[in-house]
């Protein structure tokens, strides 16, 4: 725009540099504060963004700090207390040492009292959490232990005073009777009990549990002691492991044969499935638990890890089964479990670290952190740090920024095989009371709730709104039009909140009662509208002068009320002739389809109703818009009013329907308070009429408040709202460069 | 017969069934208004108390008192299948009444569904007297007598009126102890917990001296001494409160003693005239709209969720005009109309799309979140870990909401510009006018019913949404008023209550759902009403302005 003040005559005038001056500064404070809201609104995006980026970042990890072991002899345990400053090893002469991670210096040294010329031969911990380990003495004894970690703050100060417990006293319990080395052991403790299962070599297993005795005092209760010796029938074993409930025992043999015992009565143990878990010749290198205990991941002599867990097969018997494998570049020598994460870490041949996630099936990173060879691992319970010791006997301590493993493509949209589960499966379950729950974050069944009540409300808006746009901005009468379309858009202001509230509690029973009407209505409607012209074309003459033409509309208001009424009265009259007197229950009984209350029928009417007036609007308005002497031209040419309608005028407007019609999907699809009210809210991937659904904006209202700051499951809520908006935002846009152009259409012709 | 064929050829049928859907989407619409309309304001006339006999499925025979809430016909097979007792000789439809019984601490529910063939008889019983009450619901029964402090006062005839009165001063007593409870004991423990900041607040910053310390003391003991006092007058006014009580025989021939501290309202719905009925009826909406809620918000007013909505809303148009307008002014006065600027245009038009709960989301992780988080790091460090403004409230929810509503506002702001000719903004030019003293003097003033306009749509819209306010600042019950006579007078970081939450809350999270309902569609009324005025408000003066510019364009 050219500069619009006046020439510089009167610039002499101090009160015209005023005017100028103040021009001035109303142009910066008006462009200052437009581009600053227009700034603000766009803020929106990138934030979203900003919170959902750390979803994509890639984990990374960083050496802190290396030194030689504390003792100098290799250890047979690692561990890390919870804030990963403390770390702890147990070697084989019983010697526990508790050390600074951050530098390697000594906290403290313990001697484990062992009897006399015993040595540890194996070890074994109970769920990481737990803190219980037992260790295999050469005499066929076992010890169990416990650490534990007190914090204090001492002036403000925090310090961590690392302690060892006997859970079963400090005297070793006899485990083998014949005093053979133990060589396998495994152990799981809990409140009701410890049990512990030991191999000597042989065929014989031996298994130990000590229950609590009743006694009134807690702390200072004795144990009961059972004892049962049972067989081992995979030949030399390389590996047990117990799972936390101590009601099975998975026995890994070195061929790599696969035994599960139930245990569940320690004096009865039996055989459930005895299988191979490696090809021939193969061999296992290491057996762990993931956290929960629900899968073993076992690491294969092939360089692959599996993760198992028993499923239910066809029989419906609890079976075994390999559901993933990870591929491990280097021979494996370490494996760990996190502490309350599905993930694990691999140490390799090599030197390197492998960190993977189970769930969502990918290797995060890896990372050389040594020259020689990892034979020891171990990952702090917070998964923020973990410890490596190698070959040479030093240790490595590395800080690792891992705090979204869950996430990944094929966990966010793809089918996912869950632990406890029969099959893969899309699911959203965000949150469970226990720790180590494996988080189910599918984002499927949510878009696809969202986009079959979309789907739905389209069904039930889309005629209505468009047929009701070509009739008002065609054919009705001009006084009439004035009044019906801001009727029909105060429609679209009205808050949803109401329309969810009364299809939840009024019209959700209604159809339920009336459900054979309901679709009664779809056929008794267009024939009654019909049959009601055809009635009024035949009527004399004299009545059709009363009712001017463009006044149809006016003239079916009673009659649909009619016909509407008809219908449901009509209903339990055709519930009884063809559905036994209860559809919903014929439903379910006679097609196997499940009927909800609130069901994507109400929804669909809802949330079509809702939509309705957007739709219209922008149709009608299109409609309308058409240039007069286009119609003009086709009556002339001997046109009846409805074939220039189909012929000229809809081909002219249909831009701008279709922009009507993608401005509704927009809002039918960022709906909140009509699914949320009108819809059990259950996320399945169902696309039956009867059946409700779970819509991403009815998930992000309902947990939104409830999830913990930067945690996974916020930020997949964000992104999830991100989805949203980049959706409706496309449509909108999409609909609106296509009325522009609509726009430019008209004004050439 | 040719002319049916022709008429089916000339498109008419296809013309009835547009029109069919017109007529369709006008019943649904005006249907949908006359719904709530009568739901709503049913509610609050006095129902009748009927008096039944009724036989029960195992065969006894109960009398109940209650009013007729719901009728319905049903399938008799349906019925039986819930494990309903039907006799066998009563057809397949069975007529089924929904009836009120109150007495929920006698009988452990408000309703109960009666089926006709098992009514043996109903009248409407003389006398009956309806209380209701501030916990448990109504309470139905006949008055025996007026007791105080355990000794009967007034009988017989002279019972009723002796209630009434003894009522009236259990009112004024029970307005006194609000009074004090809420008001006046509200404000001590205000200042109270204003003093521990205070002193929290020297701590941190490292002036606690001991004359600091001791000055609050002073101002502590002062404070208590108040409330000590203060104490002593209630409990002197709870003693006053209970001392009378009704002696009520009930349906099932129980005599049951009602204190009448209990008591909010007491009426004779069977004996009330016409104009009784009327009083009651106003008297019953007047405490709708400015009483507090009772019992979980299923009883008593919304008054505050409509402060609560009015205030936010008015806060969000404060924030929202002049924003909107000088992003408005500045898109069509200032920028270069170029490509970027078209494209801007269409972002912020569809801004005003992206679905609401979008917003919420954005307003809680930026604002409460990041933006609160940080506001009480720097300037509230004495209230932490409690939050202060990290933590949803109103000032949050009117941002959301204007951030939500600003593209309404610059979409008719932008409008309003765009039709003023331009031969009057050239005229201005002519005559030696500065830009800025063009668009303050000529344009804006001529577009200011378009501003308008965008600022009513923007409160109406405000006024209706619920997705995003769930998430930054509105609570079900709120135990205090955003706005009070304790400095700062108005507390931006407090939760409030809203109409449209109270909406879903009491419709869907309610425990006595059966009992809430009348009064969520009273509530829906209230908000349709609002919104509708709202809007045919910015509609009618967005007509009247096309027409005057019409006349200026000719």
């Amino acid at each position: 725009m050219p500069d619009s003040h006046p020439s510089d005559d009167y610039g002499s005038s101090a009160h015209f540099r005023l005017r100028l001056l103040r021009d001035r500064l109303a142009q910066y404070a008006v462009g200052a504060g437009g581009v600053g809201v227009i700034i603000a609104i766009l803020l929106i995006f990138f934030y979203l963004l900003y919170v959902v980026m750390p979803l994509l970042e890639s984990p990374d990890m960083e050496a802190v700090a290396s030194y030689q072991a504390p003792g100098g002899t290799p250890s047979l345990y690692l561990a890390m207390e919870e804030q990963a400053e403390v770390g702890v090893s147990f070697d084989a002469a019983g010697r526990v040492h508790f050390f600074a991670t951050g530098d390697g210096s000594e906290i403290r040294r313990l001697q484990l009292r062992l009897p006399k010329g015993t040595r540890v031969t194996t070890l074994a911990a109970a769920q990481p959490a737990s803190g219980v380990v037992a260790l295999g003495l050469s005499n066929g004894q076992a010890l169990v232990v416990r650490h534990r970690y007190r914090v204090s703050f001492p002036g403000d100060r925090r310090l961590i005073t690392p302690e060892l417990e006997y859970p079963l006293g400090e005297e070793p319990l006899t485990l083998d009777p014949y005093g053979h080395a133990l060589q396998v052991l495994a152990i799981q403790s809990g409140e009701d009990g410890t049990t512990l299962a030991g191999w000597s070599g042989g065929t014989q297993l031996h298994l130990l549990q000590a229950r609590p005795e009743e006694s009134l005092l807690d702390d200072e209760g004795g144990f009961e002691l059972f004892r049962r010796t049972t067989t081992n029938s995979v030949g030399p074993l390389k590996a047990m492991r117990m799972n936390p409930e101590q009601r099975a025992l998975y026995l890994v043999g070195e061929d790599g044969r696969l035994a599960w015992l139930d245990i569940s009565d320690v004096e009865s143990p039996s055989l459930v499935e005895q299988i191979p878990v490696t090809a021939p010749g193969v061999g296992v290198r290491d057996v762990q638990l993931l956290a929960g205990g629900i899968s073993l991941l076992i690491a294969g002599g092939d360089g692959r890890v599996g993760q198992w867990f028993a499923v239910r097969d066809d029989a419906g018997e609890r079976r075994m089964r390999l559901i993933r494998s990870f591929d491990v570049q280097a021979p494996l020598h370490a494996l760990v479990p996190e502490y309350a994460r599905k993930g694990f870490a691999t140490g390799e041949a090599d030197g390197s670290v492998a960190l993977y996630h189970a769930t969502s099936h990918q290797r995060l990173l890896r990372r050389p952190v040594s020259a020689g060879t990892i034979r020891r691992l171990a990952l702090a319970p917070r998964g923020d740090a973990l410890l490596a010791e190698d070959a040479d006997g030093r240790l490595h301590f590395w800080r690792v920024h891992n705090p979204h493993p869950e996430v990944s493509w094929s966990s966010l949209w793809g089918k996912v095989w869950y632990e406890g589960h029969d099959r893969p499966e899309y699911l959203w379950q965000s949150s469970a009371a226990d720790n180590d729950f494996e988080p189910k974050l599918s984002l499927t069944p949510l878009t696809f709730g969202t986009f079959k009540a979309a789907f739905y409300a389209m069904l039930f808006a889309i005629p209505l709104s468009i047929l009701g746009a070509i009739y008002a901005a065609y054919f009705m009468a001009p006084r009439m039009r004035r009044v019906v379309k801001p009727t029909i858009e105060i429609m679209e202001a009205l808050p949803t909140v109401i329309l969810g509230f009364l299809a939840g509690l009024w019209l959700a029973p209604l159809v339920e009662s009336h459900l054979p009407g309901v679709f009664a209505l779809l056929i008794v409607l267009p024939f009654g509208i019909l049959l009601a012209a055809w009635l009024w074309h035949h009527a004399p003459q004299r009545w059709k002068s009363l009712v001017p033409e463009g006044w149809e509309a006016a003239l079916l208001v009673p009659v649909l009320i009619g016909l509407g009424m008809l219908a449901l009265q009509l209903s339990p009259w055709l519930e009884r002739l063809l559905f036994g007197g209860d559809m919903p229950h014929w439903l379910s009984a006679e097609l196997g389809i499940g009927f909800d209350q609130r069901n994507s029928l109400v929804v669909g009417m809802a949330m079509g109703f809702a939509i309705i007036p957007t739709i219209f609007s922008i149709a009608e308005d299109a409609i309308f818009s058409v240039p007069r002497h286009l119609t003009n031209g086709s009556l002339a040419l001997g046109a009846t009013p409805w074939q220039t309608l189909m012929r000229v005028v809809l081909l002219t407007a249909s831009p701008g329907i279709f922009s009507g019609v993608m401005m509704g999907v927009g809002r039918a699809v960022g709906e909140t308070m009509i699914v949320l009210m009108a819809t059990g809210n259950t996320p399945v991937m169902d696309m039956s009429i009867f059946q409700g659904m779970r819509t991403l904006s009815a998930n992000i209202a309902v947990e939104v408040p409830e999830a913990e700051v930067a945690s996974t499951h916020y930020r997949v809520l964000f992104l999830a709202a991100l989805v949203l908006f980049l959706f409706t935002f496309a449509f909108n846009t999409g609909a609106e460069l296509v009325r522009q152009r609509l726009r430019r259409k008209y004004s050439s012709l | 017969m040719r002319s049916t064929t022709e008429w089916m050829k000339s498109g008419a049928p296809w013309i009835w069934l547009n029109a069919g859907a017109v007529a369709a989407s006008l019943i649904m619409v005006l249907g949908l208004l006359g719904l709530i309309a009568y739901k709503g304001l049913g509610h609050f006339w006095p129902a009748r108390v009927w008096e039944f006999q009724y036989h029960r499925a195992d065969g006894s025979e109960v009398r109940l008192l209650g009013e007729i809430r719901d009728q319905e016909s049903i399938n008799a097979a349906r019925l039986r299948d819930a494990g309903e007792q039907v006799p066998e000789d009563a057809g397949e439809e069975v007529t089924r009444y929904l009836v009120k019984i109150g007495n929920r601490d006698l009988f452990g529910r408000d309703f109960l569904w009666l089926i006709e063939p098992g009514i043996a008889s109903r009248e409407l019983a003389p006398d009956v007297v309806a209380f209701e009450r501030r916990e448990w619901g109504n309470f139905y029964g006949w008055l025996l007598a007026v007791k105080q402090q355990g000794d009967k006062v007034a009988e017989g005839g002279a019972a009723w009126p002796e209630l009434l009165a003894r009522l009236r001063r259990v009112d004024e007593l029970h307005d006194r102890i609000r009074t004090l409870e809420k008001d006046e004991i509200g404000a001590i423990n205000y200042r109270l917990e204003r003093l521990r900041l205070q002193q929290r607040r020297l701590e941190l910053e490292g002036r606690d001296t001991p004359r600091a310390l001791a000055g609050l003391e002073a101002e502590r003991k002062t404070l208590k001494a108040r409330f000590a006092t203060l104490r002593k007058q209630l409990d002197g006014l709870y003693r006053d409160i209970r001392r009378d009580s009704a002696l009520m025989k009930i349906a099932d021939g129980r005599e049951v003693e009602v204190p009448l501290a209990k008591v909010v309202r007491a009426y004779r719905p069977n004996a009330m005239g016409p104009a009784g009925r009327a009083g009651f009826y106003l008297a019953k909406l007047w405490e709708f709209v400015s009483d507090e809620p009772r019992e979980a918000n299923t009883e008593g007013g919304i008054f505050p969720a409509i402060f609560g909505t009015v205030l936010m809303v008015m806060l969000m148009a404060a924030l929202v005009t002049p924003f909107g307008v000088v992003a408005a002014v500045y898109l069509r006065e200032y920028a270069s109309q170029g490509p970027l600027t078209r494209l801007i245009r269409i972002a912020v038009n569809n801004l005003a799309g992206v679905p609401s709960i979008v917003y919420g989301v954005f307003g809680l992780g930026f604002f409460v979140y990041f933006l609160g988080g940080n506001i009480d790091r720097l300037l509230f460090p004495e209230a932490l870990p409690a939050p202060t403004f990290g933590t949803p409230g109103l000032m949050w929810a009117s941002l959301t909401l204007a951030l939500l509503t600003v593209p309404v506002v610059i979409v008719a702001t932008e409008e309003g510009l765009a039709r003023i000719p331009r031969s009057i903004r050239e005229g201005s030019l002519a005559l030696g006018a500065t830009k800025a003293e063009t668009l303050w003097r000529t344009v804006l003033p001529m577009a200011s019913p378009a501003m308008m306009t965008g600022l009513i749509l923007a409160v109406a819209r405000a006024a209706g949404e619920v997705a995003p306010l769930m998430l930054v600042g509105v609570v079900k019950l709120a135990p205090a008023l955003p706005l009070d006579t304790n400095p700062p007078f108005l507390h931006l970081d407090r939760k409030f209550m809203h109409l449209g939450f109270h909406i879903y809350d009491v419709g869907f999270q309610s425990p006595n759902v059966e009992a809430a309902r009348p009064l969520v569609y009273a509530t829906a009324l209230l908000l349709v009403v609002v919104i509708v005025v709202l809007n045919l408000t910015a509609i009618y003066i967005r007509n009247r302005l096309r027409e005057r510019y019409r006349a200026l364009e000719q």
